[in-house]
């Protein structure tokens, strides 16, 4: 049996899943419930400083993209912090922790951006003996409006600054929360680690309008006929989640910095990838507000039992796994090559591969056959885009096939099997050194 | 052998009867229609398409279904099928779109089209709006005969196009077999005249009912008068067992079927208690289904080859041995029995196939039953249309791809054609053709004028 249990920037958990600081973090009355039902930690829902709650709307706080059978494909929600006394919060974190000391528990915080306010609150969450914090600069909604969450996560000077208060002012691990509402997320990544941050976690949630009512002709979720962007999260943005991740991953300036991923994360396959991508944990919310807390367990052994088939015995020996083998574009090899197949056992003869290339790509699927519908590539058309593959309704039918190496490609008359990449292409005026025949126009 | 036969009404109290002809398929729900919509993949000229005789854009209304338009979606059935409702209800789906769904080979079972093609049509009519107006008068006038599926088709296509048509009818109700040849179970609630209503409510259709080619006017009386004349005749004719066939309890199932859908109380149609029906198509399907919802207690349809060669489909045959009856093969009828000059069963010689023929085995079997529906195909009576007037072709009117009989001005289709399919959706499709044939030749005649 692989071991799942995770040491996250110092922090113990017996399993690398987490929920994320949101509604389902916001008492230790739901805390308890998912320490029960096997997370292996939590992030509480977001501490603001003491004095008068928060006030969130009693309208709609979540909206959603649905497929036709309402299985929910993306979620928003404009809900803020925790809306319950700092002293109520801060008791029931420390008996929670106190009732289940082997599991992680952080602390989401968000105050104004003064040292005092943040020297004030630290001390007061160190008292609760919580595993850490985690700096949330990445609320997209309200709060920020009020100078804090994404305002501050979005000008990577503050977020050194505050970070680096809060290495002053506590002893407890720092992990900052990053909004991904920003054009280069690595620059709040090094910001954080200039500040001293033992981590980041990301990502927040992205800017959104859900929806419009075409009867009302006003935007949803709506609170008395007006409406404001929200937070979108849900399968919907893990890959711009994961992009994100292995961004900091691979960048020279953040590598090593641990990193626990959040945006999309439903079953086991999900949180793996993030892992092979640099996460040392992973922080769930959408899902376990769609379907409860016991989606981990299906997260657990399945994560598990791929591990045991991997011959994986910890999670050390795949994290940041597939982080090599992400690279920039001008490093992929151009003298590689392949070419859709459609098995014709499997194909279904739909036809949606032949109007895909014929309308929107190569024209490199024929539609017939001695007169009968039949579905076929033309190599000496394919460039091996995978458009044909991506929209097959039928898994496995359409494959990339790569060309042997020194076989010709018959759309270019080429051979194949080098390695040249657009640094040593002839067809790029700027390579250093230029090697092999040039691609040329086609004929036509 | 029972000694009595058993015939009688009111067998099943009104509650059972209201249950046993209550719509076949549920109809599908909102939610449920952009579920099924949504499993369409949008396939490039799609199978479903070219498996329709209506050539209805499948793809394009699951689509406009699965967004949320179902009213967009009736308006694509409507413009190539205009009876998409009553089609909706009675194609065999199973052997047309649904066949040729990809998903019915990807992974035996098809995007249900029958049923999303009846949620689009009922939302439609639901709302009361009417998609279609007549064209701008062109002053031409045509005559259809028949107010069945392929006539009202052509009507409804001709009044678009704004031509004037006047519809006769022998009956005293338009439909054709929509109207009294259908299982009630396929059109509750009166859709069938709700349909023609529709159809009607274009404009510039006149409908005489009543009105009987070869008893009450003559093709040439219609040539004479109209610019164009399109016959969507029925088949009149019954073929007999030639065993005795007015026996009493010996009924004839087209008949039958008629009345059960006319009534207005189906506890005064009397049944048998054992009930033998002869037959391999639509028809014994619908007539034995019917007896055994109407109460009989032993229903069997007794066919002389075998299940592949029989007319109706795997479901309608799954739908009727669901009711309970009994398909029995390979048995020809060879007597019928009687006691007091009344039927009380039937004795079959069992048969096999050799060369093509049925040949009988020697062995035989006799079945005892109170009432025998026969079923065995209907024929059209080509002596309405007046002697040689036009060309036939193996006893039914012979037409080009266009819907043209050998007389001039006159198109034809439905069953009374040569080489139909003998099914609604195909004779909308003929009626369709035709009055598209039709306008042509109208209006090139109208531009030699000017």
């Amino acid at each position: 049996m692989a071991d799942l249990s995770v040491r996250f920037c110092g922090v113990k958990s017996p399993n690398p899943f987490w929920l994320a600081s949101a509604p389902p973090t916001d008492k230790a009355y739901n805390v308890v419930r998912a320490y029960k039902a096997g997370w292996g930690g939590v992030v509480w829902k977001t501490l603001g400083e003491d004095g008068p709650p928060i006030v969130n709307v009693s309208g709609p706080r979540y909206g959603a993209i649905h497929s036709q059978d309402r299985r929910v494909f993306g979620f928003n929600n404009i809900e803020l912090i925790t809306d319950r006394p700092l002293e109520v919060n801060l008791r029931e974190i420390k008996e929670v922790k106190r009732d289940w000391p082997d599991r992680a528990l952080i602390v989401s915080l968000m105050v104004p951006c003064t040292e005092e306010s943040w020297k004030a609150i630290l001390k007061r969450v160190e008292e609760t003996e919580a595993d850490g914090i985690e700096l949330n600069f990445g609320c997209p909604h309200g709060m920020s409006e009020r100078g804090m969450g994404a305002a501050v996560g979005q000008v990577p000077e503050y977020v050194e600054m505050v970070t680096r208060w809060c290495k002053q002012h506590s002893r407890m691990p720092v992990i900052v929360k990053l909004t991904p509402n920003i054009s280069d997320i690595r620059k709040p990544a090094e910001a954080a680690k200039r500040g001293g941050a033992d981590a980041v976690s990301l990502i927040n949630t992205i800017n959104s309008v859900m929806g419009v009512d075409l009867d009302t002709l006003t935007p949803w979720p709506s609170t008395d006929g007006m409406a404001t962007h929200g937070g979108y999260c849900g399968p919907a943005v893990k890959p711009i989640a994961m992009n994100m991740v292995s961004e900091i991953a691979r960048n020279p300036e953040t590598h090593g910095l641990p990193i626990s991923a959040i945006g999309g994360i439903e079953t086991w396959k999900d949180a793996a990838e993030f892992m092979t991508l640099g996460a040392g944990t992973v922080q769930v919310c959408t899902a376990a507000m769609t379907y409860g807390f016991k989606i981990v367990q299906e997260m657990i052994t399945g994560l598990s039992d791929w591990m045991d088939a991997k011959g994986y015995a910890s999670a050390d020996d795949f994290v940041g796994a597939a982080v090599p083998k992400l690279t920039d574009w001008q490093h992929l090899n151009l003298d590689y090559a392949v070419k859709a197949k459609i098995d014709q056992d499997l194909c279904i003869q739909c036809g949606r591969c032949h109007i895909a290339c014929e309308d929107t790509s190569h024209q490199a699927i024929m539609k017939e056959k001695d007169g009968q519908r039949h579905f076929e590539v033309m190599e000496e058309e394919c460039v091996g885009c995978n458009l044909c593959a991506v929209v097959c309704p039928v898994d496995q039918c359409i494959t990339m096939e790569p060309l042997q190496a020194g076989a010709i490609d018959k759309r270019t008359g080429l051979p194949v099997g080098g390695h040249r990449t657009w640094l040593e292409h002839p067809n790029n005026p700027m390579a250093q050194n230029p090697r092999g025949p040039a691609v040329l126009e086609p004929a036509e | 052998m029972s000694a009595l036969p058993d015939i009688r009404s009111g067998r099943l109290t009104p509650e059972e009867l209201a249950e046993n002809f209550a719509d076949l398929h549920h109809p599908l729900d909102r939610f449920e229609a952009r579920v099924a919509a949504e499993r369409c993949l949008f396939c490039y000229e799609a199978p479903c398409v070219t498996a329709c005789p209506t050539s209805i854009d499948i793809p394009l209304f699951v689509r406009q279904i699965a967004t949320g338009n179902p009213l967009g979606a009736a308006r694509t059935i409507l413009d190539s099928n205009i009876m998409g409702g009553m089609c909706a209800r009675v194609c065999p789906t199973e052997t047309l779109c649904e066949e040729a769904c990809v998903r019915e080979a990807a992974e035996g079972k098809p995007v249900e089209i029958g049923l999303l093609q009846r949620f689009a049509t009922d939302s439609l009519f639901a709302t009361g709006r009417q998609l279609f107006r007549r064209g701008a008068p062109t002053g031409r006038h045509v005559a259809v005969v028949g107010a069945g599926p392929a006539g009202l088709a052509c009507a409804h296509r001709l009044a678009v196009l704004g031509h004037e048509v006047t519809v006769y009818e022998a009956r005293d109700k338009a439909g054709g077999l929509n109207e009294y040849g259908i299982a009630a179970y396929k059109a509750t609630g009166g859709f069938a005249a709700a349909e023609v209503d529709y159809i009607l409510g274009v404009g510039g259709i006149t409908v005489e009912t009543g009105k009987r080619l070869g008893r009450d006017f003559t093709l040439a009386e219609l040539t004479d008068r109209f610019d164009a004349v399109f016959l969507g005749l029925g088949l009149g004719g019954v073929n007999a067992l030639g065993l005795g066939d007015d026996l009493a309890g010996v009924e004839d199932a087209v008949a039958t079927i008629a009345e059960l859908r006319q009534t207005d109380n189906l506890a005064t149609l009397p049944i048998g208690r054992r009930v033998v029906v002869i037959g391999g198509g639509m028809t014994a399907i619908d007539i034995a289904s019917q007896a055994k919802r109407l109460g009989a207690e032993e229903v069997t349809i007794v066919y002389r080859r075998g299940p592949e060669q029989m007319n109706a489909s795997d479901y309608e045959q799954m739908v009727a041995q669901t009711d309970g009856v009994l398909i029995r093969h390979w048995l020809r009828p060879a007597r019928l029995m009687a006691t007091d000059g009344r039927l009380a069963g039937i004795a079959f010689d069992y048969v096999e196939e050799r060369d093509g023929r049925l040949v009988g085995t020697g062995e035989s079997l006799e079945i005892a039953c109170d009432q025998l529906f026969r079923a065995i195909g209907q024929t059209f009576l080509a002596g309405d249309l007046g002697a040689g007037l036009i060309a036939m072709e193996g006893g039914r009117i012979k037409v080009d791809a266009e819907r043209r009989t050998s007389l001039g001005a006159v198109w034809a289709g439905g069953d009374c054609v040569a080489g139909g399919e003998d099914l609604t959706v195909a004779a909308v499709e003929d009626g369709k053709q035709a009055a598209i044939s039709i306008d042509r030749a109208l209006k090139a005649g109208m531009a030699r004028v000017a």
